[in-house]
């Protein structure tokens, strides 16, 4: 082998065939992706050309007026961003506290598989059916009326297995070689999550949690058997009160409201994932700043 | 101290000499994942102060002996463990606190970890579990354990970098250097050398040498010549069976009572 051989870099047929093969895959994957965003860039276009001529900072910040003709959707934003903080306030401590037990502490038996089948099963209800079970335990039962608290209670049961389910995923991401050098030194379950599973999986867990709770400020009937109106002239004062709500304000404009301009349901709409997105955004941000602070 | 002496008792495997105390004590130990025995019925006892070589080929249960002493059996589905092991002559499966017996236990495994965290709280990470807060105290605690793992040149001056960056090599070290921060009575040592270069092996190995006038030292190992080098008696593993326990260097020059023994030592086997 001390000669070299003059044709060993040149392209064989199987390695030309094989990087044939390969860009047609990557090409598919392409189109694919391409295929993924169109219907994103749409639905965007449409609601930026149709809606965008509704948003002003009058629109924002006013209440609607003339059986919600003219005005804006301040009491509908501001309810939304209630529902949703008190939804987050209310399942992200008991979804990550119980996500840290199943993953960190609980064997693997039949009980515990039980309850994460259950997860994954209450995850896949139809908001619906939670929206009459918030509608019999909150409303009804514990007599809380239709009110902030009845809908984000519902809103966070409704999340609740989300939550389980990404704050699992980011533990389960921390090597368990991490946790066994740790136990070897005498720590114990808690000084060991504390020390080193939680730094590890705390910027996952939080984006996680928040991406998916943020998806909740675009349901409807979850809230609108519990805590959502169509229309009130007072802005919510504690979590007793009802609200309007921007998805709820949405379904009512686009179909309940006759003669009502073309522009205003497109700007509720546009209003709503612009929220959603903004959500995401200081999620991600929030990410990349923690990321800064501790690399790994 | 103890190797010119253990000669004098060459004779015995099992009880040891009312004049060496024993550190460890392993009775009749068998260990069993599921339905596969990975150790049979094992009797032997470490000595105070002495540097305890295990050798044996794969699949002859000594990691899985390692992980019976400090109790991680716990962690490990399906691992079942049956007989005696006596720890500074407590037996370790009554033990009310675990913790307590593996903190007194450092081990380092084959494939280095360093922890998502920067090298010197790597270090302190034990010192801290143990409620050390002072942060004069700890200095003074990580540049011993790092100097003592022949590290502390090469890391001085990034102790506040991620210790998982570092090479793998010195990430061994860390984890040594971690383990010397728990000021272990039972030093455990599990193919250290897997991951690290030649020279640092033998760097190592000093500082093994050096530790063994204050902890005592179980070394398994795959290089039996690394056995010769540093332990005073020696254990010879084969299929979950201890063949043999002897003095080392009757095993490397032939005194064995058992005809496996030498091939395994002159590298005749399977
Ligand atoms: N977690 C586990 N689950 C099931 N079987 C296991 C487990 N760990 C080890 N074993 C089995 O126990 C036996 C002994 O394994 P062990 O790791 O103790 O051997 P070893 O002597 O350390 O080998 P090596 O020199 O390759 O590290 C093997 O048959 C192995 O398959
Ligand atoms: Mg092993």
């Amino acid at each position: 082998m001390a000669t070299a051989n003059p044709t060993m870099f040149q392209a064989s047929d199987l390695n030309q065939h094989n990087e044939r093969v390969q860009r047609r895959y990557q090409l598919l994957f392409g189109l694919m992706t391409l295929l993924l965003i169109t219907p994103v860039l749409l639905i965007l276009g449409t609601l930026v050309v149709k809606g965008g001529g509704a948003i002003s900072w009058e629109f924002l910040l006013t209440a609607p007026t003339d059986g919600m003709r003219t005005g804006g959707v301040f009491p509908a934003l501001l309810g939304t961003i209630w529902l949703v903080t008190v939804a987050l306030l209310l399942s992200v401590p008991i979804g990550v506290f119980a996500a840290i037990y199943l993953s960190e502490y609980a064997g693997d038996n039949w009980f515990t598989r039980m309850i994460n089948l259950a997860i994954i099963n209450l995850a896949g209800v139809p908001s619906i059916v939670h929206a009459l079970f918030g509608l019999g335990a909150f409303v009804l039962f514990f007599r809380f009326g239709t009110s902030i608290l009845a809908a984000s209670l519902t809103l966070a049961v409704m999340t609740m297995p989300v939550v389980i389910v990404a704050t699992r995923e980011s533990l389960q991401a921390v090597p368990q070689a991490f946790r066994e050098a740790c136990w070897n030194m005498g720590a114990t379950r808690w000084q060991t999550i504390r020390r080193v599973v939680l730094p590890n999986s705390i910027t996952g867990i939080l984006t996680g949690v928040i991406l998916e709770v943020s998806r909740t400020a675009g349901e409807t009937a979850p809230i609108m058997f519990t805590g959502a109106v169509f229309f009130t002239p007072f802005l919510p004062q504690s979590v007793f009160d009802q609200t309007m709500a921007l998805s709820l304000h949405l379904f009512v404009a686009a179909t309940q409201v006759p003669g009502m301009a073309e522009e205003i349901p497109f700007g509720v709409a546009l209003v709503l994932i612009a929220l959603v997105l903004t959500m995401n955004s200081v999620s991600i941000a929030f990410r990349m700043w923690l990321r800064g602070k501790k690399k790994w | 101290m103890v190797s010119s002496g253990a000669a004098a008792v060459a004779s015995d495997t099992g009880a040891p000499a009312d004049n060496f105390p024993s550190k460890l004590e392993i009775r009749n130990l068998t260990i069993r994942y599921g339905h596969t025995v990975a150790l049979r019925g094992v009797n032997l006892a470490v000595r105070e102060h002495e540097i305890f070589g295990i050798i044996g080929p794969a699949n002859a249960g000594k990691t899985s002996l390692l992980k019976a002493i400090n109790r991680m059996d716990v962690f490990t589905s399906g691992m079942k463990v049956d007989g005696e092991i006596r720890f500074n002559g407590r037996d370790t499966s009554r033990l009310s606190n675990v913790y307590a017996l593996r903190s007194r236990i450092g081990v380092v495994f084959p494939l280095p970890v360093g922890l998502p965290m920067t090298v010197y709280d790597n270090v302190a990470l034990s010192p801290r579990l143990r409620g050390i807060k002072s942060k004069a105290d700890l200095d003074v605690i990580v540049q011993r354990c790092l100097t003592r793992a022949a590290l502390w040149d090469e890391v001085k001056d990034r102790l506040h970098a991620l210790g998982s960056l570092l090479s793998g090599g010195q990430q061994q070290r860390l984890t040594i250097a971690r383990a010397l921060s728990q000021e272990p009575d039972l030093l455990m040592l599990d193919e250290f050398s897997i991951a690290v270069d030649p020279v640092t092996t033998m760097r190592i190995e000093d500082v093994l040498k050096e530790l063994r006038q204050e902890v005592t030292i179980l070394l398994v190992t795959n290089l039996v010549q690394q056995a010769r080098r540093l332990a005073d008696r020696t254990a010879f593993f084969l299929n979950g069976e201890c063949v043999e326990v002897g003095v080392t260097e009757d095993l490397f020059t032939g005194e064995v009572k058992d005809q496996r023994t030498r091939d395994y030592v002159e590298g005749r086997f399977g």
